[in-house]
């Protein structure tokens, strides 16, 4: 077990922004699930590519242009290693989370649904895995299925197992919940899934920072992540799809980079992945995803998950003796994220006075409307955690919901 | 930045203890209001006499600041004329966006919302209400939004 130990501490230091002062009080960050903060190691490494290889990339003869462009193919390399894709060649880089499933709807989807066909979602999505998911059947004439959670906040199975039929083409799920932090079941229901016929896309923007992924061994069709969340840069992540897949789906942006030749004629298109990668890609951006996997494979995977796990069980022990608390989200497997609400206080006053406090919590309805629907409350309160989070950051945060009674009743 | 300026006691109790918080049937004039960020979600109704407002009450969830301004407004409207309404609404909303500097000791018990001024995040919450009063007085518009 001490091989899982992890020195917070000295962690710690590696972030800057950890040791500001907020409001006159230390700050205690945890809105992780929103965005991480970035290590010294990814700032660096952005920094580094600026000042000596900024180039186009995969254009110029010239050598910035050829170092800026084996930065740009060593942070796919190291993304392969990190999620255990067979080949960079289905490492498709993106904006984001968002942007990859919006571009296997609108390549694979408007390629392979038609009218009748069904998209199976769950009620636990993210916005962003299912406003995709409608504009592409409202554009084929497939049906939008939406599979239920049940009141600890995880997918009802036999409920999942009954909406799936021949007519599935598509199954779309999240990971590890946003709102909740509910891990699904994802290897079982990509058998499922597979046993019926349907592709499965896996939302894995909170999962990639908490736990090791290997999309051979979980044998999902797609797979999307977000480097911010992973701490990385903002405005990159990738998608990985099956190379057999990823060669059929037409190209869902043009221009410069996704092409080989192109006449008024016809374009030939180029080679995978780089057409799914029109214009100018994100090459800061992609040598920070880099940097922020190498960092997070120096920390251990292993180690992040053991450590959340503590934290996890000792803010959930501890909120659970706060008068008045109810936790939205109970699954039985959870990461990273404690979501709750306190009686006769709404969520958006916790917030403001926990932030008078120094203390950084999510509140609202987390880009899930129809979870806090589910649970009948309008939003929650959202802390979700990182691997520089310690013990004393979430007493603090019970200390600030003490405050909170003393200023509200 | 003091907490206590922002939850004044003025607030706290308007919160915990809403007046006017019923359904008023039958009405003249209703319209909701919704804060997408944080779920505020408020139906304003009023009944009119000729050209004044003559009762308003307000129910729907929200957080203390926009159900506490949602109050104190359907106290202060009551006697108003359609166009005074208008103008407090005008008022108070450049006021508590710190538009206009004004004197705050000029709205009364409203100037217990002030504090927002402070708190960029919050102004939306106080604002909702009167938002939702004047497109339920202008009649045409049934749902509004603050973001």
């Amino acid at each position: 077990m001490t091989a899982l130990l992890l020195d917070v501490m000295r962690l710690r230091a590696e972030f800057r922004i950890l040791a500001r002062p907020v409001r006159g009080h230390p700050l205690a960050y945890l809105d992780n699930a929103a965005t991480t903060q970035k290590p010294r190691a990814v700032l660096e490494a952005m920094t580094r590519y600026y000042e000596q290889h900024n180039a186009n990339v995969h254009r110029g003869v010239h050598w910035l242009s050829e170092r800026a462009t084996e930065d740009h193919e060593a942070a796919r390399e190291a993304l392969r290693v990190f999620i255990n894709a067979a080949s960079v060649r289905e490492l498709v880089f993106t904006r984001g989370t968002t942007e990859s499933i919006n571009l296997v709807a609108q390549s694979w989807g408007r390629a392979n649904l038609k009218a009748g066909d069904e998209v199976l979602i769950t009620h636990i999505e993210h916005h962003s895995n299912f406003v995709p998911w409608q504009i592409v059947c409202a554009q084929t004439g497939a049906v939008l299925k939406v599979a239920p959670i049940d009141e600890r906040g995880e997918l009802e199975l036999t409920a999942f197992e009954r909406l799936l039929s021949p007519r599935t083409k598509l199954v779309a799920l999240v990971h590890v919940s946003n709102a909740l932090g509910t891990v699904n079941p994802v290897k079982h229901i990509v058998g499922l899934a597979h046993a019926v016929g349907a592709k499965v896309l896996i939302d894995g923007a909170q999962a990639a920072p908490h736990m090791p992924i290997d999309v051979q061994e979980l044998g999902c069709d797609f797979y999307a992540l977000s480097a911010h969340k992973m701490y990385g840069p903002t405005g990159i992540g990738a998608l990985w799809a099956r190379e057999s897949l990823l060669e059929a789906m037409p190209p869902w942006q043009g221009g410069g980079d996704m092409i080989k030749a192109v006449s008024f004629e016809r374009t030939v298109y180029n080679d995978l992945p780089y057409r799914f990668e029109a214009g100018t890609p994100n090459v800061a951006g992609a040598v920070g995803f880099g940097a922020a996997i190498k960092w997070l494979s120096a920390v251990g995977r292993e180690r992040v998950a053991a450590h959340e796990a503590r934290l996890l069980a000792h803010g959930e022990r501890r909120l659970r003796d706060v008068p008045g608390l109810r936790l939205i989200g109970t699954a039985r497997e959870r990461a990273g994220v404690l979501s709750f609400v306190l009686d006769g206080v709404h969520p958006h006053d916790i917030g403001t006075i926990l932030d008078g406090e120094g203390i950084a919590v999510r509140t609202g309805h987390h880009c899930a409307m129809p979870v806090m629907e589910r649970f009948g409350v309008p939003a929650t309160v959202r802390a979700s955690l990182g691997v520089y989070n310690t013990n004393d950051e979430l007493d603090r945060l019970v200390l600030g919901l003490a405050r909170v009674r003393e200023l509200l009743g | 930045m003091d907490l206590r300026d922002l939850y004044r006691d003025v607030i706290v109790d308007h919160n915990r203890a809403p007046r006017n918080f019923r359904r008023l049937t039958p009405s003249d004039r209703e319209a909701d209001g919704f804060n997408a960020l944080c779920g505020d979600k408020l139906t304003v109704q009023l009944t009119l006499d000729g050209d004044r407002l003559r009762e308003v009450t307000f129910t729907g969830s929200g957080c203390a600041i926009s159900v506490a301004s949602a109050s104190l407004m359907t106290e202060r409207v009551v006697g108003l004329t359609v166009a005074e309404a208008n103008l407090l609404v005008a008022k108070l909303q450049s006021v508590l966006t710190g538009a206009a500097v004004g004197d705050p000791a000029a709205l009364g018990k409203l100037a217990a919302l002030v504090g927002v001024r402070e708190f960029p995040a919050r102004v939306k919450c106080a604002t909702l209400a009167w938002h939702t009063l004047a497109a339920a007085l202008d009649g045409a518009v049934q749902s509004v939004s603050t973001e």
